[in-house]
């Protein structure tokens, strides 16, 4: 199938759906590769490096369209590009099904194949292909670096010979994918860095980036994330409030707000209010990145910057990642390219739409002329459930209380073991002659003695043991060399025969042995 | 030589054996050990061939210089790759060799016992003696012609122990060493009847004993003999081979204890302490290696796994495949890595390609080691000498406690032909058939790649949720060549 990507028509985009490196994947898939020329350029990939990969760079968007089977693409297609799709042609893009009535309706009519990234279900399985998750987490990093640009300060704190300078004070509400990028980027500058989730679920992920999770004094019993898909879920108004109030008291305090609160298919929760603005330093900077969806912030305007009355700067940009054009169409890209990967199961070039597919299906909005979206829910839950509870840690005592009890048991063990030994020889010596009772302790010391050395065996060294014991195992020969002096033929016959065997073993068993151990070297 | 200095040469070839098994607590020393065991193993038989009541000494001489010569043959071809079926098939040769003599000791107790019905009865206590010696009675024999009935009943005991044992020693090492050669399928054959037939030949052989006792004569010693050499082929046909550490040793320890056996006929003092040390240097390694999968003992010989006590936890995601470039990126990247090899390695041959591995990664100051499982291989210590063979030092071959806490600190883990020693199923599913076994915990590593030929299961046929996790990705193809091709990206 020929895989073809459009410059990207939407203004201002940078992002492109193919770069060399996936196209050099896309090959190894049977795949032929197509670009129309310049679609890399904002991107930083030139015609000449697709070139180089192997990808026909074709003059025109309307060539290309005509000429590929599937169409991969970023941004949501418009009327002309919807207008180019047929029948036999599959379109792999961000699509916006849940508010793109009209464009699904045009490409069921033209009986094409659409397949909404944004649509690709939350299961770990189809993390790869993840694209929503790999442009938030692009957000979520640029979200630090505009605010520290239009932050007048450092991130981190430090000593300085011209006077002490304070760490700045981050915030971010919101811990999903797009907030732990943010939180591990403020982090790693230096700063302070607090998060707040409603998932309190989450809290152990925003310690592990290495802020501190922002917890309500809040009794209620809150939603499992794991039961919505892994999203936030709208919270009771009590909750809120709980929240608000948080957030009140913390508003003085922090110099940097990124706030990431989104609720799928929803108008964004206004959650950082002109009261909390106002109660903020002058120079402060809030980056919403939920501007798209109306805002969390009160006061954000959708794609600018705005700066408050008291000097409080609010970055409304939806377009994060395109602002890092380069990164987010590699990630992009190779999203698609997992997407090809699940399409192209034989890796023979042949796309198989295979409906029954959790992932294919999913993201698949119109097939075969009719809308399949919204999509069944998938047959795998999302993400893992609530870890089980950990083994409760024991207290000294409980630890002392355990110790004592094995050593107790331990003890009994011996004792008995002994005790039954002991009753075992009596009955033995009882019984019999004194000829065997001589041997039969020496035996006994033995076993002992052989007990009591192997444990102190390296285990590194247990090949080795086992070609030594088999070697001396060979001790047999002496009962054989005992006997040869018979007078029967047979059991010369027999003692011959052993004595040969038992020679290989004791001669190829230390053999092997001091082969063996002349190995072992030490660096 | 006398008497007396025959038994002081084997109280100082009792002293050697322990000192030799003592020293290979480390292996510097252990390289000395092997000397001990050499030097006393020369002592014993040079002491035994010129001591009393040895005769036909162009037979032995011819016999022991073939056999050294073949002992020595085998020991230098042998690939280390191949030490289970060495070691298997050298404890068949012990078993049959306690086979031979327990016969000959109870043919030589018949003869004694013609001679002293035909002897003339004039004579009375001493007289005998001297009129045996006349006879041309001396070494073994005369010391059967001094027993009395209860010795001569324990005796027999004892020959019939001795002959069951290395009966069973024999065919179960011939069995496991076809199995770890390739030669018989390793997969756990039964035949109809499973246990039983084992339980009835188990019990027919005591019933024998006891006609044996009372003086049934030689068929009762030959049929014994037939039916411990089934029990032997049946009871290790039935086990499987990943089970083989176990059952290997566990013939090892048989081989000792047959030779204890053979000792307390002979009653030979140094017979019966190097068997009881080989017995028990066995059971120990039995049972570290019964430990290091969490099953009894008792299990592991009856064969199979125990059945999983109910559903076994869904195994979700994908396993996720990568190409060497990949593989090699990351190393490049981490600091630490460790490696976990497996009896893949040693079906791949890869030793070499590892060693070479990690001899680059070690220059370019990464720190690099070894995870081995206690039952990684089929022999105990499998792995560790395939390492050394292959030249990596062994001071970076680390045991499971040694390196279990430091993975969440690893950056990369490389699997290498490893299943179930590293199958988080064992700590997370208490359904899983190997719940409880102590496992490698190389997930808790930031990455892990695992070189596998495919996507099947392991011997166990136990799902491995390692292979579908995060952090997981898979190296697929065979071992060597993966490897191979990992080192033309690694310079």
């Amino acid at each position: 199938m020929k895989i073809g990507t459009p410059k990207e028509v939407f203004e201002g985009e940078a992002r492109v759906a193919m770069t060399p490196d996936s196209a050099l994947q896309l090959q190894k898939l049977g795949h032929e590769c197509l670009i129309e020329a310049g679609a890399g350029a904002l991107a930083g990939f030139s015609d000449a490096a697709y070139q180089a990969a192997g990808v026909t760079v074709v003059k025109t968007a309307a060539a290309l369209w005509k000429d590929a089977d599937i169409i991969a693409k970023v941004r949501q297609p418009d009327t002309a590009e919807l207008k180019r799709l047929s029948a036999d042609k599959t379109l792999i893009s961000f699509f916006n099904p849940a508010g793109n009535d009209a464009g699904m309706e045009a490409a069921k009519k033209k009986g094409a194949t659409v397949i909404a990234m944004e649509m690709v279900p939350r299961i770990s399985r189809a993390q790869k292909m993840d694209a929503l998750s790999s442009m938030a987490n692009i957000a979520g990093y640029r979200a630090v670096i505009e605010a520290g640009n239009n932050f007048g300060r450092f991130f981190t704190g430090q000593v300085t010979a011209a006077g002490k300078v304070p760490p700045a004070k981050v915030l971010v509400v919101g811990a999903g994918v797009a907030g732990l990028a943010a939180i591990g980027t403020s982090t790693s500058l230096g700063a302070i860095t607090y998060a707040f989730d409603v998932r309190p679920e989450v809290a152990e992920q925003v310690e592990s980036m290495g802020a501190e999770f922002v917890y309500l004094d809040f009794e209620e019993q809150q939603q499992d994330g794991a039961a919505t898909g892994g999203y936030a879920a709208v919270s009771s108004p009590e909750f809120r409030e709980a929240q608000l109030a948080k957030f009140r008291e913390l508003a003085p305090q922090v110099d940097i707000v990124i706030t990431t609160a989104l609720i799928p298919n929803r108008e964004a929760p206004k959650l950082w209010l002109a009261d909390m603005i106002a109660a903020m330093k002058p120079g402060s900077v809030i980056v919403d990145l939920a501007a798209e969806k109306g805002g969390n912030a009160e006061g954000t305007v959708m794609d600018q910057k705005v700066v408050t009355d008291n000097g409080v700067t609010i970055i409304g940009y939806t377009d994060f990642p395109s602002r890092m054009a380069s990164q987010a169409s590699s990630l992009y890209a190779t999203n698609i390219r997992h997407m090809m990967t699940d399409l192209t199961p034989e890796k023979d070039g042949v796309v198989n739409h295979n409906m029954d597919d959790d992932v294919i299906r999913g993201a698949t909005v119109t097939h075969a002329g009719e809308i399949t979206f919204p999509p069944p829910p998938p047959k795998i839950k999302a993400i893992a459930a609530k870890s089980q509870e950990k083994p409760k840690e024991l207290t000294p005592e409980e630890k002392r209380a355990a110790e004592t009890a094995a050593f107790k048991a331990a003890t009994k063990q011996q004792v008995g073991l002994i005790v039954f030994g002991a009753a075992l020889l009596m009955v033995v010596g009882a019984y019999a002659p004194a000829s065997f009772m001589q041997h039969f302790i020496v035996f006994a010391l033995a076993c002992f003695i052989g007990f009591q050395v192997i444990w102190n065996v390296s285990h590194s060294l247990h090949t080795p043991l086992m070609a030594v014991t088999n070697a001396i195992s060979g001790i047999v020969v002496l009962g054989a060399l005992l006997q040869i002096g018979s007078g029967s033929w047979l059991v010369i016959l027999l003692s011959a025969i052993s004595v040969l065997i038992a020679t290989i073993n004791i001669v190829g068993g230390f053999m092997v042995t001091r082969r063996m151990l002349a190995m072992f070297q030490k660096s | 030589m006398s008497i007396g200095i025959v038994s002081a040469a084997y109280i100082a070839a009792a002293i050697l054996f322990i000192l030799s098994l003592g020293g290979l607590s480390n292996q510097e020393s252990a390289k000395r050990a092997v000397w001990y065991g050499i030097a006393g193993m020369g002592l014993a038989m040079v002491a035994t061939v010129f001591g009393p009541g040895v005769g036909n000494y162009l037979v032995v001489l011819v016999m022991i210089a073939v056999g050294a010569y073949l002992g020595q043959m085998v020991a230098g071809k042998v690939e280390m790759t191949e030490m289970p079926q060495l070691v298997a098939a050298l404890h068949s040769f012990v078993g049959l060799a306690a086979v031979f003599i327990g016969f000959n000791a109870f043919i030589e107790l018949g003869a004694v016992r013609e001679l002293l019905a035909s002897a003339p009865s004039t004579l009375r206590g001493d007289g005998v003696m001297i009129w045996l010696k006349d006879q041309g009675l001396t070494g073994f024999g005369e010391k059967l012609a001094y027993k009395d009935n209860v010795e001569i009943a324990i005796l027999k005991v004892e020959v019939f122990l001795g002959v069951f044992i290395g009966a069973i020693t024999f065919t179960g090492s011939i069995i496991a060493f076809g199995k770890l050669a390739g030669k018989v399928d390793g997969k756990a054959v039964k035949l109809p009847g499973g246990h039983f037939l084992n339980a009835g030949a188990a019990i027919l052989s005591l019933i024998l004993l006891i006609m044996f006792l009372n003086g049934s004569g030689m068929w009762t010693l030959v049929v014994m003999t037939l039916l411990a050499f089934f029990i032997g082929y049946h009871l290790i046909m039935g086990i499987g081979g990943a089970d083989m550490p176990v059952v290997v040793s566990m013939l090892n320890s048989y081989s000792g204890w047959a030779a204890a056996a053979i000792g307390f006929t002979l009653g030979n003092d140094l017979l019966i302490v190097t068997g009881a040390l080989v017995g028990s240097s066995g059971a120990i390694l039995s049972y570290i290696m019964c430990k290091a999968m969490n099953r009894h003992f008792v299990s592991v010989i009856l064969g199979g796994f125990g059945g999983p006590s109910g559903p076994q936890m869904e195994v979700e995601g994908e396993q996720i495949a990568i190409e060497a470039d990949g593989v090699a990126a990351a190393l490049d990247d981490a600091d630490s890595v460790v490696i976990i090899p497996g009896y893949g390695m040693a079906v791949a041959q890869a030793q070499q390609a590892v060693s070479e591995l990690t001899k680059r990664l070690r220059a370019k100051g990464k720190n690099v080691r070894f995870a081995i499982h206690p039952v990684a291989g089929r022999l105990p210590g499998h792995m560790n000498v395939l390492l050394a063979e292959a030249k990596v030092p062994y001071d970076i071959v680390l045991e499971m406690d040694e390196i279990n806490d430091d993975f969440p600190e690893t950056d990369v883990a490389i699997v290498i032909g490893s299943n179930d020693i590293v199958n988080p199923a064992a700590q997370e599913d208490p359904n899983s058939p190997i719940a409880g076994m102590p496992v490698l915990e190389c997930w808790k590593a930031k990455q892990v790649f695992v070189s596998k030929r495919g996507q099947g299961t392991g011997y166990s046929g136990i799902e491995n949720p390692l292979f579908f996790k995060e952090n997981t990705r898979m190296f697929y193809g065979d071992a060597k060549e993966s490897l191979n091709k990992l080192l033309t990206l690694i310079d």
